[in-house]
């Protein structure tokens, strides 16, 4: 959903945006490629413009049943037989839907990748979404939200909180679906959203591993050339209005502990404020010296853990969550009482200069860890690349090195404020089931 | 984020065998202290990660101290002689650097991952951490409040839930059937004399296997460590695990919740990793649920029916133990009908062969993915210690390949018959009970 990439960003040493290639082919899809060769493994990942943000009011879950859908077959590939394919060449396959983006992703050998590379651009134009298997793939994704989300205390208060936080803006509904909108989708719903989102000039080859970009290029282009450019997907343009006042939500479910869930509205990437945000999530909840893990967790005892979420990494303004489970007799007024406290602080003093340091130390020091499995950079590539450009990622480093004390207390200031907030609690409340 | 995750996340669990490839085989050494060294350089990148297993697991806490390990592990990155909990935090976080512990049945963990520029400030921590902890009073009960929190949050996750019933069942009067964080009870029994008489024994350098893989030389690594742990002394030797009784007769156990979903276990004993049909038995799992979309589980319960999500099924393979689990999450109402095709699945494994293309698809998989697990230098370096752990030898990831080649569809009947065994399925459900109608 919209908080749970962490962003790692930034090196002094390593500039990573720089050994990406970029090329566009003219259907439109563009190819982002990048050598690694510490060890003989590509991963080759499909990436589609569209996502939770893209469906209307009743037809939540559109994009998620979507991507369920197209490993069901296509003329040449039969059902589920592309996962077959890929796992019987050693390779390891899988699929992701978010609000902002559908995301088709193999890990293979570099004598296998070709493989996959040929599989994604067969569904790309010819996938059926067939009838046959659409009533059994409805029920799974039942069963897939009741796991995730209606059986999970900490999931079902996000998704709860998130629609009371966004009032017309596309995030306030969760990415699975709501489970009524589920049961009414239609094939016909998904048949015309593949044919509006999934086309070449939609989507965004992203190739990370053992490979020659030349020669991997050039097969690309045969697999990819001749499928055909579609009109052009609807833009997404609703704005959420400013929040003006604190809105406060409650959810009353079978759980042990309580927990205390913050929502704030926060600019994405394209502010120079994301910056400063994300190290101020660093300061206040990044590893047991922060602010927060020290004022709650270690001396007050008010809290199991805390975290603060922030991702920049979003098409549209995000959210800035703080959240914590309580320890068993802990009041949740009491740990609402001293986060705000603690937020507070960073609104009205500076932080110390090591602490700006360590956060950017930490930040950076993620980057250069996510530098050691391809599929994370592939990752990294793509996200950036879905939200803007992925060259940002190197601009975003330096941005990140320049943010100081006084700009840290700025965005607390205009951000972590009440009035912007919305404020989720989940009180157990002991099972009725007989 | 929401998806067909779960075919990733099960290869990680199922195929509890790791890596492979030539330049993967590591330079083994033993230091004066008994420590047992294993490194593989790996230059492209400025970072180093360390994996220490230690044999201070749950296996060596009476029931009435259960905790004992798992509390200990905890508590190491919380106070040496010379710092506090905070400045070893402090010092951590600046870095960017993590320390992780854990704590399982056999095994206590120590991991870090470090940038290389930092590696002898990390190195000196593991070395006062190893030779010093303090176990300051004011921390054990700290530590003693989360741990008893955080049994109470168990109890929001079913599927936890459900396979502590299944252990507990399975292994009654065994540490292997008890939570390595122990119970409330006993948690709040453990002090700091109990803790310390624990490290002081079963913390020990020959009884540790340390990995390091990443930016540093096997000659620079071993003289660190050297330096850092020269106090750090021998202790009794490590004795191998015990086998715990089995009580795998055929039973079902039910735990009321009020859920949408039942969380289903069918499970009995198993095997231990030294079996010399492990190997059989993971090409046979592979076809019946731990080959993800491959499997015949997922095909006849998610796909056929859209019965789950999520099921799939895997033979856990310990030192001394085993277990076999079917696991899966249907909404209440269709339990029964999910557990007989489950049952279903089980038999027609016993009773009739495999596919020619069913068994050359597993053995395809499970060799050609082999390599493509260990993807990073932390998943390497976790792969070596279980190299050393479980005496796979030091040319292991050259040598799966061809355990798992020989493997015929005969082999597959034949383990399946041994080890998949109806009349002792043991059932843990839990749900909400008023919905399930399962006999």
């Amino acid at each position: 959903m919209l908080l749970v990439v962490l962003v790692t960003l930034s090196s002094p040493t390593i500039s990573f945006a720089a050994q990406v290639q970029e090329f566009v082919l003219d259907n439109g899809l563009k190819v982002l490629l990048l050598e690694d060769h510490k060890s003989p493994a590509v991963t080759f990942q499909v990436w589609y413009r569209v996502g939770g943000r893209n469906e209307k009011d009743g037809k939540s879950g559109l994009a998620h049943f979507l991507e369920h859908m197209m490993f069901k077959g296509t003329p040449t590939t039969g059902p589920e037989e592309y996962s077959r394919i890929i796992a019987k060449n050693g390779g390891r396959s899988n699929a992701f839907t978010t609000a902002d983006m559908t995301v088709y992703f193999a890990t293979m050998s570099r004598d296998k990748i070709d493989i996959q590379l040929e599989l994604e651009a067969d569904r790309m134009a010819n996938a059926l979404l067939a009838d046959t298997y659409f009533e059994a793939e409805k029920k799974v994704i039942q069963e897939e939200r009741r796991l995730r989300t209606e059986d999970n205390p900490g999931s079902a208060l996000y998704e709860i909180a998130a629609s009371v936080a966004y009032t017309l803006h596309p995030y306030r509904r969760p990415v699975v679906g709501w489970m009524e909108d589920i049961q009414n989708l239609t094939r016909q719903d998904l048949v015309d959203f593949y044919k509006l989102y999934y086309a070449p000039n939609n989507a965004v080859i992203v190739m990370v591993g053992d490979f020659n970009s030349e020669e991997m290029l050039a097969k690309i282009k045969a697999a990819y050339d001749k499928i055909p450019r579609g009109a052009g997907a609807p833009q997404m343009t609703v704005v959420e209005p400013p929040q003006r006042g604190e809105k406060r939500v409650t959810l009353k479910k079978d759980a042990e502990l309580p927990i205390l869930l913050l929502l704030h509205h926060v600019p994405n990437l394209h502010s120079p404020d994301s910056f400063a945000l994300d190290l101020l999530s660093m300061v206040l909840a990044g590893g047991k010296s922060s602010r927060l893990y020290q004022d709650l967790v270690y001396h007050k005892r008010l809290v199991r853990g805390i975290d603060a979420d922030y991702s920049a990494v979003s098409m549209d303004a995000t959210g800035f969550a703080v959240s914590a489970q309580l320890l068993p007799g802990a009041e949740l007024a009491k740990v609402e009482r001293e986060i705000d406290r603690i937020l507070d602080k960073v609104r009205v003093e500076l932080v110390s200069e090591r602490e700006l340091q360590k956060a950017k130390n930490q930040i950076e020091a993620a980057f250069i860890f996510g530098q050691d499995s391809i599929f994370g950079q592939a990752m990294k590539t793509g996200y950036y690349e879905m939200v803007g450009d992925w060259r940002l990622v190197d601009s975003y480093l330096d941005g990140m090195r320049k943010v100081t004390r006084e700009d840290l207390r700025r965005v607390a200031q205009k951000y972590l404020q009440p009035d912007n907030r919305t404020v989720g609690t989940l009180i157990p409340a002991k099972a009725k089931a007989q | 984020m929401t998806g067909k995750l779960i075919g990733l996340l099960l290869f990680t669990l199922l195929v509890q065998v790791v890596p492979a490839q030539g330049a993967m085989v590591p330079k083994r050494s033993v230091l004066s202290n008994g420590l047992v060294l294993l490194t593989s350089e790996q230059r492209s990148l400025p970072i180093v990660s360390i994996e220490m297993l230690i044999d201070a697991g749950a296996r060596h806490e009476s029931a009435e101290h259960a905790g004992l390990a798992h509390l200990t592990s905890n508590l190491l990155t919380d106070g040496t002689a010379k710092h506090s909990a905070l400045q070893i935090s402090e010092t951590l976080d600046f870095i960017g650097a993590s320390l992780d512990t854990g704590c399982g049945d056999d095994l206590a963990t120590i991991s870090m991952t470090i940038l290389k520029k930092d590696l002898a400030v990390g190195l000196q921590l593991l070395g006062e951490i190893l030779t010093g902890a303090s176990f300051p009073v004011a921390e054990i009960g700290r530590q003693k409040q989360a741990i008893i929190a955080s049994i109470r949050a168990k109890e929001e996750d079913p599927g936890s839930v459900a396979s502590e019933a299944f252990a507990a069942a399975l292994f009654p009067g065994s540490a292997y059937g008890r939570p390595v964080e122990g119970t409330e009870a006993s948690v709040k029994r453990l002090d700091r004399q109990r803790v310390q008489e624990f490290f002081q024994r079963y913390y020990r350098p020959n009884r540790t296997i340390v990995s390091v893989v990443g930016d540093v030389s096997e000659p620079e690594i071993s003289a660190a460590l050297n330096q850092v742990l020269r106090n750090w002394t021998k202790g009794e030797a490590s004795k191998p695990p015990t086998v715990p009784a089995q009580n795998d007769i055929a039973r079902t156990l039910r735990i009321n919740k009020d859920l949408t979903q039942a969380n289903i276990i069918l499970g009995h004993g198993g095997v231990p990793r030294g079996h010399p049909d492990y190997y059989a038995i993971q090409v046979m799992n592979y076809i019946l649920g731990g080959g993800g979309f491959s499997s015949r589980a997922m095909e006849s319960i998610r796909n056929e029916r859209g019965l789950a999500y999520s099921v799939y099924s895997y033979f856990g393979a310990e030192k001394s133990y085993g277990t076999f689990q079917f696991v899966m999450q249907t909404k209440n109402e269709s339990a029964a009908e999910a557990m007989g095709l489950a049952r279903e699945e089980i038999r027609r494994m016993r009773d009739e062969l495999v596919s020619e293309v069913e068994l050359s698809d597993a053995k395809d998989y499970l060799i050609g993915s082999f390599p493509l697990r260990f993807d990073t230098n932390r998943k390497v370096a976790g792969f070596l210690g279980q190299v050393e752990f479980y005496d796979l030898g030091l040319d292991y990831a050259d040598r799966y390949g061809e355990f798992i080649r020989k493997v015929s569809r005969a082999d597959v009947q034949r383990v399946a018959r041994e080890h998949l065994i109806p009349e002792k399925l043991l059932a843990i459900i839990v749900g909400n009970q008023q919905k399930i109608s399962v006999q």
